[in-house]
């Protein structure tokens, strides 16, 4: 137990006869003990292995893609194999990937922890919606391996129902099922928060982590379900070759695109709230200062889910939708900016006269704010009427999203890992090595995605595997970073499988952080705690006056 | 926790606590059913604003008597899930049986009826596709594939809560189920209750409001 920082008061507990066994050691190491397990933390982990699979085969078809586009001509791939290339690499990374990432994996792993529980509110059901995950995953991976789907992630109507040659129904029903594996983990979320804090745990002093975790589960509850409905009518339409969105009868393509943004703009908030959570935690520790305006933070999440769901029109301002509507989609689109900017705004403050440590998760959460600012700053170019009409549909967007998904999100998944990777293993990684990675992913990044936006905006359209030749120097730019991008993502996952051997013992509280989740041993036993801790005071209790020695690995 | 209920989950400190994680647990996921179909009543919507005739004189062709004994059926059917939870609440372990049984037989008479429904509509070719033929316009077929998939899925809704209700019988009789603990029976009732509140707005829209 960490007595330096005693925000967080326990009851005096007379030292425990033994060692309480931890969760990897209660229940044993056989295979049966981790397929069976209802533990939070051993499912968070079993995320952690699915998503790794998902990754690694999408990364693989990002790769192809980028090889192709070195040259302007077509040459290593047809045009065909490059859709389904960008469908497999758009589908695995968004919905096997990016989605799960924070919230399936450390969110598991986390919130009880974090309330000071013992588990979920529904241990089975999480278990449930893993399986559910995988298997959903697994009709995908068949989709893909078995023909391929050419459609995009998007799965527009009516090329989807009518034309498309490739796996739909597969594809679309491994989608479906991820869908209620989603619905399920947000659910477990939603309820565990608000019914299993610990004594003393108030709304305003639970850790940024959770409100930005309750946010996504907000989303994940109520958008979900509306893409899992439109799916089912994609797949009845292609099966019975008649549907609501068939033109003949008078149907239109383009409710398809309405309801598909209903759920797949606020998904865009999934793929980058939970991140958010991830850097409020990460930023406080590592400049030693409470954050600034804790609440504006922890209500911009909700403002940032909620009004989330009133932007999609935004994807469809070239899609014959009323101008009258772009308008409202345009102005509520720019709304969104304004929780998104008072966090950076918050995390800045939060910098000013702190004791910055430049640690691993602190580079990542320092990337991860410059490359949010660059992501959203060109989503609100989006968002303007006008501008959109020019970039619609290039590189622009490509660019834009990118830095929102893999800039934001995964970096701050990334950094996640690395700042809870102790509580998780009980390990320390190789700190001089982490910071390497995660200077080399920022400048593979940038390299890969900054040359998208100016190609994106003198006119290179996404999605077609030859270009014009003007175009070359940019894509020959992109191609190179995503190899630097690569060693970027492969030495963290060297360094991080070698520290589970050879990494130093970790103790509790390597970061000297405040938080629940520190206040117990690494890792932690199965119940979590001892004994129930009883919560006395505000989260991120930090002061930069002291001076701390981290332990590094 | 020492003293702790036998029917008390571990990550749970007390009843009260478990009980109240277990409502908002079925209140949430019903929020997610909302949505579910909240997708297809929008389509409904929309579609019959901009052919209002064609949905019009599509509706006249469903068939009210069959509507009109499911809908008795199904809002019979929770009344008596209300008894059961009820039984359940004051330990009424035999009553709550029955109830339960009786909910699950009106909820079978449902399906039964609509299946006749169903073969009648195939008979009389209301499905769309190449033999759809009646002289409607091309938009009734919109109307009859929102029909088929909107009481189609409504219908899988009702056979997933007759197996639920397969199970809390079979937990009833076991004993499982006392005044202080029921949860498992209150949550079902919520979605038994649910999937009869989408009924009534599908009894509204499909075979009441083309009959003015």
């Amino acid at each position: 137990m960490n007595a330096t920082l005693p925000q967080t008061t326990t009851p005096e507990i007379p030292d425990p006869p033994q060692r309480l066994l931890t969760y990897f050691e209660e229940g044993g190491h056989t295979l049966g003990s981790w397929l069976l397990t209802t533990d939070h933390k051993r499912i968070g982990i079993l995320y952690l292995y699915s998503i790794l699979v998902f990754f690694t085969i999408a990364a693989f078809a990002a790769a192809m893609m980028r090889m192709e586009l070195l040259t302007p001509t077509g040459d290593l791939v047809t045009s065909e194999t490059y859709n389904k290339l960008f469908t497999m690499h758009g589908t695995m990374m968004v919905w096997f990937f990016l989605i799960p990432s924070i919230p399936s994996v450390l969110g598991n792993f986390l919130v009880p922890l974090m309330l000071g529980a013992r588990d979920l509110a529904f241990p089975r059901l999480n278990l449930l919606s893993w399986y559910l995950f995988n298997f959903g995953g697994l009709l995908a991976l068949y989709a893909i391996a078995f023909g391929g789907v050419d459609t995009g992630w998007t799965f527009y109507e009516p090329y989807s129902s009518a034309f498309s040659n490739g796996h739909v129904v597969t594809m679309v029903a491994g989608v479906f099922v991820a869908g209620f594996s989603s619905i399920l983990t947000g659910l477990n979320f939603i309820v565990s928060i608000h019914k299993l804090r610990a004594p003393g745990l108030t709304w305003f002093k639970l850790p940024l982590f959770l409100w930005s975790t309750y946010a996504t589960s907000i989303i994940l509850v109520l958008a979900t379900p509306v893409l899992a409905m439109t799916l089912i009518l994609v797949a009845a339409e292609r099966i019975w070759g008649i549907g609501i969105f068939d033109p003949r009868l008078g149907g239109d393509p383009v409710l398809f695109q309405h309801l598909f943004w209903f759920y797949s703009h606020p998904a865009v908030y999934i793929m980058i709230l939970p991140g958010m959570g991830v850097v409020s935690e990460v930023i406080t520790c590592f400049a030693r200062k409470p954050i600034f305006g804790y609440h504006f933070v922890a209500f911009s999440s909700i403002a940032i889910a909620l009004v989330g769901f009133f932007v999609w029109g935004h994807h469809m301002f070239v899609s014959s939708q009323s101008v009258y509507a772009g308008l409202v989609f345009s102005l509520l689109s720019y709304l969104v900016a304004v929780p998104s900017a008072i966090k950076v705004f918050n995390w800045t403050m939060t910098l000013h006269r702190g004791r910055i440590h430049f640690d691993t998760p602190m580079l990542y959460a320092l990337a991860f704010i410059g490359l949010f600012v660059i992501g959203g700053l060109t989503g609100l170019f989006l968002a303007a009427l006008g501008f959109d009409v020019q970039a619609h549909g290039t590189y622009f967007v490509v660019a834009h999203f990118h830095y929102i998904m893999v800039g934001g999100m995964v970096t701050a998944f990334l950094g996640g890992l690395h700042y809870w990777w102790p509580k998780i293993t009980g390990r320390l990684y190789p700190e001089n090595l982490g910071r390497l990675s995660a200077l080399i992913i920022f400048g593979g990044f940038n390299v890969t995605f900054f040359p998208q936006f100016v190609v994106g905006y003198l006119g290179m359209p996404r999605r077609y595997h030859a270009y014009a030749p003007e175009f070359q120097i940019f894509n020959v730019f992109s191609t190179a970073g995503t190899s630097i991008l690569g060693i970027g993502y492969l030495l963290p996952l060297i360094y991080l499988i070698w520290s589970l051997k050879h990494g130093k013992k970790a103790p509790a509280n390597p970061w000297k952080a405040t938080g629940l989740e520190w206040q117990t041993p690494s890792p932690p036993p199965k119940q979590n705690f001892a004994q129930t801790p009883i919560v006395t005071q505000r989260p991120y209790q930090y002061s930069p006056e002291i001076e701390e020695e981290f332990i590094h690995g | 926790m020492a003293d702790a209920h036998p029917t008390l989950a571990e990550q749970f400190d007390d009843l009260p606590q478990q009980r109240n994680a277990a409502l908002l647990g079925m209140w949430t996921f019903l929020a997610t059913e909302v949505l579910f179909f909240g997708g297809l009543f929008l389509s409904y919507t929309i579609y019959r604003h901009a052919y209002y005739e064609a949905f019009e004189e599509a509706g006249r062709h469903v068939k009210i008597l069959y509507g009109s004994i499911n809908t008795a059926l199904l809002l019979t059917s929770s009344l008596t899930m209300s008894l059961a939870i009820h039984s359940a609440q004051v330990g009424q372990q035999r009553l709550l049986v029955r109830f339960l049984r009786l909910t699950i037989f009106l909820g079978i008479c449902f399906l039964v009826v609509k299946g006749m429904e169903y073969k009648s509509d195939i008979d009389e070719h209301f499905v769309p596709g190449a033999r759809f033929e009646h002289g409607l316009p091309a938009q009734a077929q919109i109307f009859w594939f929102l029909y088929w998939i909107m009481t189609g899925v409504h219908s899988l809704h009702l056979l997933v809560g007759i197996g639920l209700l397969v199970v809390i019988t079979w937990m009833a009789r076991k004993g499982r189920f006392s005044e202080h603990y029921n949860n498992p029976v209150v949550i079902s009732g919520l979605y038994w209750h649910f999937v009869d509140v989408i009924w009534v707005w599908l009894y509204a829209l499909f075979y009441l409001v083309n009959r003015n």
